[in-house]
């Protein structure tokens, strides 16, 4: 069996680290920044990064309905921090631009992020997590990280810190609000391939 | 849901990866100068991934001389109060004073700058006293290990800010990549002698060696003032890229920093590039590096 082609949106943000999880976990991973590269994958990772630009570039460069398309039709997606946020239906707090318009999230995850909820950088922190369903702790790096406020009755809390859910799954949907990929932690990326 | 476990957990702040991790988020970004609240909301409108709050860029500091220090904290507040993307501020070399005021105003990202009049001729910053995250210039290899060692965790090619000018840039930029190549070619007994032509530490010249890269993102700086300067800067080697004076002193300042941002993302496509470039209108004017002599180049602060 050939490995699965897996998408890493590679609009901005931490591409690279996510292309290594998911060749350490057996998938072939693909760059998508354009609506032609989305077409060849059968999951996608929607990085850490901002999550503003990554929105506005997908806007501009037309992949947003795209990957909207993907997403209501079941694409496997693995979101983290920004991912998390683009994956939401509704964003607490989104920055407006100039006329006033609230950025944009693509959708599917039946939750309500707030954007930077643990503070500022000098609040980022890492931590050992413990997740549903697994006796080992997940190293969770959060930087400038969102939270979930508010989740839907389709959706499954894996981990949460204090009250709040930091990793969910709903359907093929999969979010954290920390950086997996940046303390070499497969386990999300094992679980977003096993879909394939 | 009950399954879900409760984390009332241990939290570790300011720590190398969270450092470090918070760079690798800016990747294939362009970090923007602004002054004012007002420019700070058009560069995040133009899909700036962070922006640098300062009183004066390069440009004008270059023009108008004298001492140049950390900026207001009313000023950096008013930006921070006006984005929701980081904010970047910029203290002296050495001034570790300048660093701990920004830290407690909570920017995002300190950035030790040649740009500004240097407080110490010796010393950089002990970068490691802080939980903020330090940003460092360096023109070559050795520069940028040594603040790495001080506890930086970003490394920007220094270019020379201010003139518009991106040869600095490229050449600082062609030299640390050609350098960390050059040290992968290195047999493990020749890495002792490559420490101290170096003038950095073993373990991390060794470190370099095996990978090829800098265990710390690297963007580029200092004189891009065009898409096109963006796109070499990245074919180059940078993650991202820092503008300075570029966007602001140009005749169209929203317009050219979507196109920078655009161009960034795609640095490797010709076609995007063209058209983000077309009807720009006029580029800072600058002024040519080999025109200012060496003493009031800025790259030249910092050891």
């Amino acid at each position: 069996m050939s490995a699965p082609r897996v998408g890493v949106l590679a609009l901005q943000g931490d591409v690279r680290e996510h292309v290594e999880a998911l060749r350490a976990v057996g998938a072939e991973a693909v760059l998508v920044r354009r609506a032609s590269e989305l077409e060849s994958v059968s999951a996608l990772v929607i990085p850490g990064g901002e999550s503003t630009v990554m929105a506005r570039l997908a806007r501009v460069f037309g992949l947003f309905v795209p990957l909207q398309q993907r997403i209501a039709a079941g694409l496997p997606v693995l979101g983290t921090c920004a991912g998390m946020i683009l994956l939401a239906d509704s964003i607490l707090d989104p920055a407006a631009d100039g006329e006033g318009v609230p950025q944009e999230s693509l959708g599917g995850l039946d939750v309500a992020v707030r954007r930077n909820a643990f503070g500022r950088q000098v609040e980022s922190f890492e931590a050992d997590l413990l997740i549903a369903e697994d006796p080992r702790p997940v190293r969770a790096v959060f930087i400038r990280a969102p939270r979930v406020e508010r989740a839907g009755p389709g959706v499954e809390v894996l981990a949460s810190v204090g009250e709040h859910p930091v990793a969910v799954r709903q359907g093929s949907l999969l979010a954290t609000a920390f950086h997996p990929e940046s303390a070499g932690e497969l386990r999300f990326h094992r679980a977003l391939v096993a879909q394939l | 849901m009950s399954s879900t476990p409760q984390n009332p957990i241990d939290r570790s702040f300011g720590g190398t990866r969270v450092k470090r991790g918070m760079a690798t988020m800016l990747k294939g970004g362009v970090i923007m100068d602004v002054v004012t609240p007002e420019q700070a909301r058009i560069a995040e409108d133009a899909g700036a991934v962070a922006v640098m709050a300062l009183e004066r860029v390069p440009a004008d500091i270059r023009a108008q001389g004298g001492v140049s220090r950390m900026s207001d904290p009313d000023m950096i507040q008013g930006i921070i109060d006006t984005v929701s993307i980081p904010v970047m501020a910029k203290a002296r070399i050495g001034h570790f004073v300048e660093a701990q005021v920004l830290q407690s105003l909570g920017v995002d990202y300190i950035d030790e700058s040649e740009v500004l009049s240097p407080a110490d001729y010796e010393n950089h910053i002990d970068k490691h006293a802080f939980t903020v995250p330090f940003v460092c210039g360096a023109t070559n290899l050795g520069e940028a290990l040594r603040r790495l060692t001080e506890g930086a965790a970003m490394i920007r090619s220094k270019g020379e800010a201010g003139t518009g000018d991106v040869s600095n840039a490229t050449t600082h930029m062609r030299k640390i990549r050609s350098q960390m190549g050059r040290l992968t070619t290195l047999s493990e007994d020749e890495l002792y002698v490559a420490a101290k032509e170096l003038q950095a530490p073993y373990e991390l010249v060794a470190e370099v060696a095996r990978t090829g890269e800098l265990p710390v993102v690297l963007f580029t700086a200092g004189g891009i003032a065009t898409p096109a300067d963006a796109a070499m800067m990245m074919q180059l080697g940078a993650q991202g890229v820092f503008v300075g004076s570029g966007i602001f002193k140009s005749g169209n300042p929203a317009q050219r920093a979507a196109a920078i941002v655009k161009a960034t993302t795609f640095y490797d496509d010709p076609s995007v590039i063209a058209e983000v470039s077309r009807g720009l209108g006029e580029a800072m004017v600058g002024i040519n590096v080999p025109d200012i002599p060496v003493p009031h180049r800025l790259s030249e602060r910092g050891w």
